[in-house]
């Protein structure tokens, strides 16, 4: 390969003399971009696939309505713009005319309701469609104008269809039932070939309603060892990679030649405690946890200090200074003093569950939390285990703790309606209920006025910290990692990689 | 029913056990094919929307309904399909087997070629220096993670002399000899570096075994050159413990090397059942593993017949 590239740059080089021209005339957009990832997409149905790793290939191939830009502000996508009614039950879209398929046809208002139809269709078994409880019907009145009618005002339904999982699909697809063995979105790049697990090829959208993307295509090698990425990438290989482990990430400014980007991720490391559990169930004893738990030093010991302590709310604008959330300074003493009060001054015995490499952090975190309960006479037995089993165990909700690295959303309703309403779909996982938390976050989905929304959900922040269901301790980074002369990439809070659209490479 | 016909009878009884086996052992473990694609999202599912991804899935029946939908699919000789990659499942084996073969012939022949020589050379030296340095080399071969040693050469490769071979896109034998085999040569060298150091101190102390027996003295005192004792009279019979212990490897190698498919990111099978399992693709992991189980059966039926072809005095009848 080395050698291959070293004759093909120096014929580059040889031909450019003879025409007497700069070689580096050369389109900054003959390029095709080489990427690297350790873990692969799971499948092309963007309706369907919740993985991390499907998304960030699929955001590349379909497009939602509407997107979020790296502030978390809602920016058009197939929409160009959108309203709600007065009394906030509609919802009216107006698409693009631009927008096509890359099958060619013209992304219409009866694309858009086939999309939306089929995502709530209970049968498909799309992963959005807690999201769109209040949809009551979908209306499209002509080719361009898309009318969503709600059964109450819903704020976060905007930020849901932001969605890579809420993408617009050509109803023909949708009708011949090809969604997930084809793939035909209205995206940057199409998708030529897929081989799973080890490499995908994107080429470049010409008919892309948001003009030239800046490379030609992508070539997406899956290369499972993040180590073998960073080595991959000193040789040269490869241009851009997206990277998980925190060790790994940090090796990289190290090298010369490349550059790390770092974005502040929306989703959460916590501890949660299962309140339904004994002596969870006492008020005390969960405060007295969150006492105990030192949290940048869980921060500093398992990432390396690549993180920043958080409360329950991630997203900048609705986050509050975590130093003034109920004992975010350690305490042991007042932990000591909660336990006794509890009648549990001697400790208890609980099991923690961890995912094994799920975040990397995670065997890490688990024990230095056990170090640090163990102070306050807290023995945790720590229990990892492989993903899958981890999941069907946090979904049963069968664990007094439990290690875990939640995903955020961009509007806390979404992200925590699931946990914290009494009517919520993962109650079985959260075991806990307030009255109080309840009704602030009904108020915060129908409040439109946004300082408002804001003072809302700092009363929710607060409150939750206070009763410590859960203890939350920091979010980490986004890593990718690229060569210097790739440029134009936006890292951003969700994850979302959509800005290789507009990356160009200068080789 | 001579020897062959017999072994060869119970290759599908052994394969009957073996799916029996894989078929219930991967849907005891806790988690399915709609957990493994949502994660923890699956919470958000209804209990409508998760029946219909079991539909979906091929999970929705008992298991010994779909046991028996499988077993009957099988006979007429369809594996299912995969879900994960949409494609029947013995083509996806089909796709990863050459290089899984290639890897393991490849590593074969770089641990016999070094490991058979060195211990015949150990074995003529005993404890002397070069017989030590020997043992001491083979120790550490041995006792080296291959990850260690996978590792240790990217990082040399790439730290120090900032060259790769390309990883992730593989390129097969017959596209591209030259470019394949320098995608194989460091994953093969990591494989049989460890492999060499068995099959060294098995020749080894085989060899010496050899070396005191009653024929060997004869040949000696015969007048046979060293030379002609230890290659012709003794080696052969040396052989058969690492015939043995190539066959066991060279089985297990078909079956995929995945920390070393993992580290060079080569599409292999190993990795394949890795991700399969990981994923809960039922029918991959199930094809696989009696995709791989045959073969090993296979290999154990090649080695039971070399050992003839190298020691006259082995009857298989009598076995």
């Amino acid at each position: 390969m080395i050698k291959e590239r070293t004759k093909t740059h120096f014929s580059a080089i040889a031909m450019a003399a003879m025409l007497g021209v700069s070689a580096l005339a050369a389109p900054a957009n003959a390029e095709t971009l080489r990427m690297a990832w350790a873990q692969d997409a799971t499948g092309l149905d963007p309706h369907k696939q919740a993985a991390f790793s499907s998304i960030r290939l699929l955001e590349l191939i379909y497009e939602p309505l509407v997107r979020l830009n790296a502030n978390l502000q809602i920016i058009p996508g197939i929409a160009t713009s959108w309203a709600f009614s007065p009394d906030g039950k509609e919802l009216t879209f107006k698409l693009d005319p631009k927008a096509k398929f890359q099958n060619g046809a013209a992304v219409t208002s009866a694309d858009v309701k086939a999309s939306f139809e089929r995502i709530l269709d209970e049968k498909t078994g799309a992963v959005n469609r807690a999201n769109y409880s209040s949809v009551a019907s979908i209306e499209a009145p002509d080719a361009g104008t898309v009318i969503f009618k709600l059964s109450q005002p819903d704020v976060p339904i905007l930020t849901a269809m932001t969605d890579t999982n809420s993408s617009i699909l050509p109803a023909s697809e949708i009708a011949a039932g090809t969604i997930g063995t084809t793939a035909i979105g209205s995206g940057p790049f199409k998708l030529d070939k897929w081989d799973p697990n080890s490499k995908e090829v994107l080429s470049a959208n010409k008919d892309w309603a948001g003009g030239p993307t800046g490379v030609d295509g992508i070539e997406i090698s899956v290369l499972p060892d993040e180590s073998a990425i960073l080595a991959a990438m000193r040789a040269g290989q490869v241009d851009f990679a997206l990277l998980n482990d925190p060790l790994i990430a940090t090796l990289v400014p190290r090298e010369a030649t490349l550059q790390l980007n770092r974005a502040p991720a929306l989703a959460y490391h916590v501890l949660q405690l299962n309140p339904s559990r004994k002596p969870m169930t006492e008020l005390a004893v969960r405060q007295a946890i969150s006492c105990a738990v030192d949290r940048q030093a869980v921060l500093d010991t398992a990432a390396l200090g690549e993180g920043k302590v958080t409360g329950p709310l991630t997203m900048p604008f609705f986050a509050s200074d975590p130093n003034g959330l109920f004992c975010y300074k350690r305490d042991v003493e007042k932990a000591k003093k909660l336990m006794a009060d509890a009648g549990v001054a001697d400790g208890f015995t609980a099991t923690v569950i961890a995912a094994t490499g799920e975040p990397p952090t995670a065997a890490a975190e688990a024990q230095v939390l056990q170090a640090q309960l163990a102070e306050i006479g807290i023995k945790l037995d720590i229990k990892m285990m492989e993903l899958n089993v981890y999941v069907d165990t946090w979904l049963k909700g069968d664990f007094d703790m439990a290690v875990a690295l939640n995903g955020g959303r961009p509007d806390p309703y979404t992200m925590y309606n699931r946990y914290w309403t009494k009517t919520g779909n993962l109650q079985k996982v959260s075991n806990f209920a307030d009255d109080e938390i309840d009704s602030l976050m009904q108020q915060g989905r129908a409040e439109t006025d946004a300082e408002k929304r804001k003072a809302i959900f700092n009363a929710f922040e607060t409150r939750l910290a206070e009763q410590s269901p859960w203890v939350w301790l920091y979010t980490s980074y986004g890593y990718t990692a690229q060569q210097k002369s790739v440029q134009g990439f936006v890292p951003m809070p969700t994850g979302s990689m959509f800005s290789l659209a507009k990356v160009t490479v200068q080789r | 029913m001579n020897y062959l016909t017999r072994r060869l009878a119970a290759f599908p009884l052994v394969l009957l056990g073996v799916s029996v086996i894989v078929f219930f052992a991967i849907r005891l473990v806790p988690g399915d094919s709609i957990t493994a694609m949502l994660g923890t999202e699956a919470g958000l599912l209804t209990p409508q929307q998760r029946d219909a991804l079991a539909v979906y899935f091929g999970i929705d029946q008992p298991w010994p309904v779909q046991y028996w939908r499988w077993l009957l699919n099988l006979f007429h000789g369809d594996l299912g399909i995969s879900a994960t990659y949409g494609k029947p499942v013995l083509e996806v084996i089909l796709q990863r087997f050459p290089l899984t073969l290639e890897l393991a012939l490849l590593s074969m022949l770089i641990a016999l070629s070094v490991g058979v020589p060195a211990g015949v050379f150990a074995a003529t030296r005993n404890e002397r220096p070069s017989d030590l340095a020997v043992r001491v080399a083979a120790m550490i071969g041995q006792s080296t993670p291959s990850f260690v040693f996978g590792l240790l050469i990217i990082y040399v490769l790439s730290a120090g002399f900032g060259v790769l071979p390309t990883m992730g896109a593989f390129t097969p034998l017959w596209e591209d000899p030259i470019r394949n085999l320098g995608q194989l040569i460091l994953p093969a060298l990591t494989l049989g570096f460890a492999f060499a150091a068995s099959v060294t101190r098995v020749s080894r102390s085989a060899m010496l075994d050899v070396l005191s027996d009653d024929y060997v003295r004869t040949a000696r005192s015969k007048g046979a050159s060293a030379r002609s004792v230890v290659w012709r009279h003794a080696l052969p019979n040396a052989l058969i413990p690492v015939v043995t212990l190539s066959g066991i490897e060279f089985g297990y190698l078909l079956g995929g090397a995945v920390i070393v498919e993992q580290i060079y990111a080569l599409p292999g099978l190993g990795r394949m059942v890795l991700e399969a399992i990981l994923q809960r693709d039922y029918a991959l992991v199930q094809g696989a593993v009696l995709f791989i189980a045959l073969n090993f059966m296979i290999v154990n039926l090649l080695v039971d017949l070399a050992y003839v072809a190298l020691d006259p005095r082995i009857r298989l009848e009598n076995q």
